[in-house]
């Protein structure tokens, strides 16, 4: 029963984060990566199973194998982030098909509901509270370095570190909800929270805020619809958060 | 920067080259505090990469030497801002004021400085117009209180009519805060007006020196390929 509730307060602080980082992936103009690094953590989490290790350890392995892969990629060959992320994305999900046992893909690719230790738990609480710090912190550095790269450098800012950081963070929030979310639907935690956020708001605070806040109502109210219903978590959180979505663009911006 | 202390910037011998193409050769120069130096030349002539390699942004072959503590801010061309960014130029102040921990008193006499308005900085940027566009920029520019400021083509982006207030701006900002200024500019009304010392650029040197002295009809010709179009002055 514990173990029950730390997955669920696990999940609610994961969406809160999810909110923040998936603000600065939209105005980076990178949200979609999101959908394509989870798909990173695939031949990781194949792997592991296979070989009866933590999924999530696998996964983690691979999906910041990945990542680092991707910011040198961008680096050396000024490829721009997405086609980068695109090569490798392709060649892990094929990878990713071919190794995991068949019977553990679907819950690797859509998420489920599992309880959580303690330690897992107190790891996880760690992670979330990481993040939430590293965009406090970061904050105005980011959006320096999306608003005009020139701009960052001329303040001495050093961009390719940072992005590194910002990319690292976001493989840490995407492996936390992959969790219960899946590597398919995963990405959704990024992206639509924050285009709520968009939708709804005019400053920055303020969509940094709504976005959050959007984050953990689409995972509340996904997790009770799912329950009340007795449905599959994953797909249920999703389509929650994209009916919030439709419900935004009712909202007229003056 | 023995021979001259009043030296800030000298530049000898500089080459920047990408991959195998040498966007400038052998480009040398020197300016003096609170002078103004213009830079003119034909597009692709490396104007703008000269800027930001004395920003350090391109690797490069040569010596740039500036005097020491001096600070640089760069006022880039207009910036394509995103219509859709939730930032606004408060914010982007707020940032670069934290990341040099500067107190936030700077930020309000640099926006008196540059006469911008609450309203003008709540604008989200993809809102702005031209002029307080550039304005804003050349606000982000003087915080951290440099002095030198790099302009490139600061009237790009601004119809007839602002381009002499915009200059007027630099000018007197110049004098206020006693800066050093490097502009790239068209204009050569701008540069026979303002301009201590003129740079013609077309990958290399093609004059330095006191814009009465060094430009003529023939230096012109030579930098931009044909008869001057340009408006010439008259003493």
């Amino acid at each position: 029963m514990e173990g029950n509730l730390y997955a669920v307060i696990l999940a609610l602080l994961t969406a809160l984060v999810s909110g923040l980082v998936g603000s600065f992936a939209l105005m980076k103009r990178i949200a979609l990566a999101g959908d394509v690094i989870s798909h990173i953590a695939l031949p990781g989490l194949g792997l592991a199973l296979l070989f009866n290790i933590n999924p999530l350890i696998g996964g983690a392995t691979t999906l910041f194998l990945g990542i680092i892969l991707i910011w040198r990629l961008q680096g050396a060959t000024a490829l721009t982030a997405e086609t980068a992320i695109g090569v490798i994305f392709t060649a892990s999900v094929a990878l990713g098909a071919l190794v995991t046992p068949s019977e553990e893909l679907i819950e690797a690719l859509f998420g489920g509901f599992e309880a959580l230790d303690l330690s897992s738990f107190i790891v996880g609480l760690i992670a979330v509270v990481f993040i939430g710090l590293f965009i406090l912190k970061f904050r105005n550095q980011l959006i320096l370095g999306l608003f005009s790269p020139e701009l960052a450098s001329s303040t001495k800012l050093n961009l390719s570190r940072l992005n590194l950081y910002y990319l690292l963070v976001f493989g840490l929030t995407i492996l936390l909800g992959l969790q219960f979310l899946g590597a398919i639907l995963v990405g959704a935690l990024i992206i639509v929270p924050a285009a709520i956020g968009r939708q709804l708001t005019h400053s920055l605070n303020a969509f940094l805020l709504v976005s959050a806040i959007a984050g953990f109502a689409s995972v509340s109210a996904g997790m009770f619809v799912a329950r009340i219903y007795n449905l599959e978590l994953g797909p249920t959180v999703v389509l929650v958060a994209a009916f919030l979505f439709a419900a935004s663009l009712l909202h007229r911006k003056t | 920067m023995k021979e001259d202390s009043s030296i800030i910037l000298a530049v000898k011998n500089l080459d920047v080259r990408f991959e195998n193409d040498v966007v400038l050769r052998d480009v040398s120069f020197g300016i003096s505090r609170g002078e103004s130096l213009a830079i003119i030349g034909p597009n692709g002539s490396g104007k703008t990469v000269l800027l930001k390699t004395l920003l350090g942004m391109f690797p490069h072959e040569g010596t740039i030497s500036l005097a020491p503590n001096v600070r640089i801010g760069y006022v880039p061309q207009k910036i394509e801002a995103d219509k859709h960014l939730p930032l606004n130029f408060k914010n982007l102040l707020q940032a670069k004021a934290e990341i040099l921990k500067l107190p936030g008193s700077e930020i309000a006499s640099t926006i008196d400085a540059v006469g911008l308005t609450a309203f003008i900085l709540e604008t989200p940027v993809g809102h702005l117009s031209g002029g307080h566009f550039q304005r804003c920029l050349i606000a982000f520019a003087l915080l951290g209180r440099p002095n030198m400021l790099l302009f490139d083509e600061p009237t790009a982006s601004i119809d007839l009519p602002g381009e002499e207030e915009m200059y007027e701006l630099i000018h007197r900002l110049q004098e206020k805060y006693k800066l050093t200024a490097i502009i790239v500019s068209h204009d050569l009304s701008f540069v026979y007006r303002y301009a201590t010392k003129v740079l013609c650029l077309n990958r290399r040197n093609i004059c330095f020196g006191e814009p009465r002295d060094v430009l003529d009809t023939h230096t012109l010709e030579k930098l931009y390929g044909r008869p001057s179009a340009y408006y010439k002055h008259a003493h």
